[in-house]
C-alpha cells in the first residue's frame, strides 16, 4: 500500500448503506474521534463518492486524501475538525 | 357603470366564474413573502375572501373570492402589511426565482437579489403579451429557467489553482460532464463540456479552484398551450450590467417585433431567429 504520510485512527465502511445513511454513518464516527484525528470512510463509487467528499467538507472537516481501490469503491481519508 | 375588467385584471384581479367574485393576484418576487405580509394576507382571505389562499404555479399566491365593492378595501388592508396586487395580461409577470446561494449550498448566484432586481427595472411593463422571467441558481434548476420567455440560470466559471491542490481526485468524480481529467499531478478543464454547475470548486477540500459567478441566459421558452424549451444564444455571462443589457435588448426585440397576443417563441420564429441573435450579441459585446 502507499505511503499516507498519517496515521489512520479510525475507519468506518459505507459500502453497505444509501445516501442519505452513507453520510450519517460519517457523521457519527467523526462524532466519536477527537480534533485532529483521522477517519478512513470506505466508500463506493456513483453517488457516495460525489456527495459524501462534500458533505464532510460543508461540516468543516478536512478530507486529506481520495484513493481509488479500483475495484469500485474508494479510501476517503478525513480529518476531524472541531468537537 | 361598467366594470372595467382589463383595468382590473392588470392590477391582478382575476374575473371569477361566479359573478362580481376575483381572485385576487398579488404580487411576490422570487417567492418570498414576509411575516407580515402574510399577516395581512391571512387577514384578507378571512375577512373578504373564503378563508384561503391558492398558491399559483409560478410562486404567487391569490385570494379567491375578493367581491368587487370590496376591492378598495382589500387594497387598503393589504398595503398595511406591505403587500400588494400583482398583474395579468400583456406585460411582464412575476419575476420567479429559487432561493440561490445566499441559502442554497448549490446555488451559484444571489437569485434573490436579482430577482429583486430584475422586478424592479421590468415587473409590469407593457408588452403585447405576457413576459416571464425566471431566475434559478444552478444547473439543478429547480426553478426550470427554460419554460420562461427570459430564463436566467446561474453558474461560476472555474479556473485551477495548482498551489492549493492536494490531488485527493475528488473534483475528477464529482463532475458529471466528464470535463476534470487529473493527469501527471495537473488538473485539466475542458472548457467546452464544461456546464458551470460548480461541483468540482464546491466539493474541493481545499478550495483550489477560482470560481466566478455568472449567468447562462435561455429565451422563447413557454409552457402553456405551446411547449418550447427556451434556447441559450450566448456565451456564459459574468457581469450584471451585461445580463441587463441582453434582458433590454430581449424585450425591446419584442415590443417592436411582436404581433399582439404572439409569445416571444413565435416572434422569434416568425422574425427569425438570427435578427434576435443580432441584437443579442450587440448586447453582450457592448460592455467587453
Amino acid at each position: 500500500m502507499e505511503e499516507l504520510g498519517f496515521t489512520v485512527d479510525d475507519t468506518v465502511d459505507i459500502t453497505d448503506v444509501v445516501c442519505p445513511v452513507t453520510f450519517v454513518k460519517t457523521k457519527v464516527a467523526l462524532e466519536e474521534l477527537e480534533d485532529g484525528q483521522i477517519l478512513d470512510v470506505h466508500l463506493n463509487d456513483g453517488e457516495p463518492v460525489q456527495n459524501v467528499p462534500r458533505s464532510v467538507k460543508d461540516e468543516g472537516h478536512r478530507i486529506l486524501k481520495l484513493t481509488d481501490n479500483g475495484d469500485g469503491t474508494y479510501e476517503l481519508y478525513v480529518m476531524k475538525v472541531g468537537d | 357603470m361598467a366594470t372595467d375588467y382589463a383595468t382590473l385584471k392588470k392590477g391582478g384581479f382575476m374575473r371569477q366564474k361566479q359573478k362580481d367574485h376575483f381572485s385576487l393576484r398579488l404580487s411576490v418576487v422570487g417567492g418570498q413573502v414576509d411575516a407580515k405580509q402574510l399577516a395581512a394576507i391571512t387577514e384578507v382571505a378571512d375577512k373578504f375572501g373564503h378563508g384561503y389562499i391558492h398558491l399559483t404555479s409560478r410562486q404567487g399566491i391569490e385570494i379567491p373570492f375578493i367581491r368587487l365593492e370590496d376591492i378598495d378595501e382589500v387594497k387598503a388592508a393589504l398595503a398595511e402589511g406591505g403587500a400588494k396586487p400583482g398583474v395579468c395580461g400583456p406585460r411582464v409577470r412575476t419575476i420567479t426565482a429559487c432561493q440561490g446561494s445566499e441559502v442554497c449550498p448549490n446555488g451559484c448566484i444571489e437569485t434573490e437579489k436579482l430577482a429583486r432586481e430584475l422586478n424592479d427595472r421590468y415587473f409590469g411593463q407593457e408588452l403585447p403579451h405576457k413576459f416571464k422571467f425566471g431566475v434559478t441558481g444552478c444547473q439543478n434548476n429547480c426553478l426550470k429557467a427554460e419554460e420562461n420567455d427570459l430564463g436566467v440560470k446561474g453558474g461560476v466559471q472555474v479556473s485551477w489553482q495548482e498551489d492549493k491542490c492536494i490531488q485527493c481526485g475528488v473534483c475528477e468524480k464529482v463532475c458529471r460532464e466528464g470535463a476534470v481529467t487529473i493527469a501527471d499531478g495537473k488538473v485539466t478543464v475542458d472548457q467546452d463540456k464544461c456546464n458551470y454547475c460548480g461541483r468540482c470548486a464546491f466539493s474541493c477540500p481545499t478550495d483550489a479552484y477560482d470560481t466566478t459567478p455568472g449567468y447562462l441566459v435561455s429565451f422563447g421558452g413557454l409552457f402553456g398551450n405551446h411547449i418550447n424549451k427556451g434556447e441559450e444564444m450566448l456565451p456564459f455571462i459574468t457581469d450584471k450590467e451585461t445580463l441587463f443589457k441582453i434582458c433590454d435588448a430581449a424585450l425591446s426585440f419584442f415590443k417592436e417585433n411582436a404581433n399582439a397576443g404572439e409569445r416571444f417563441k413565435f416572434t422569434i420564429d416568425r422574425i427569425g431567429k438570427e435578427k434576435l441573435q443580432e441584437k443579442l450579441n450587440e448586447a453582450y459585446d457592448k460592455k467587453r
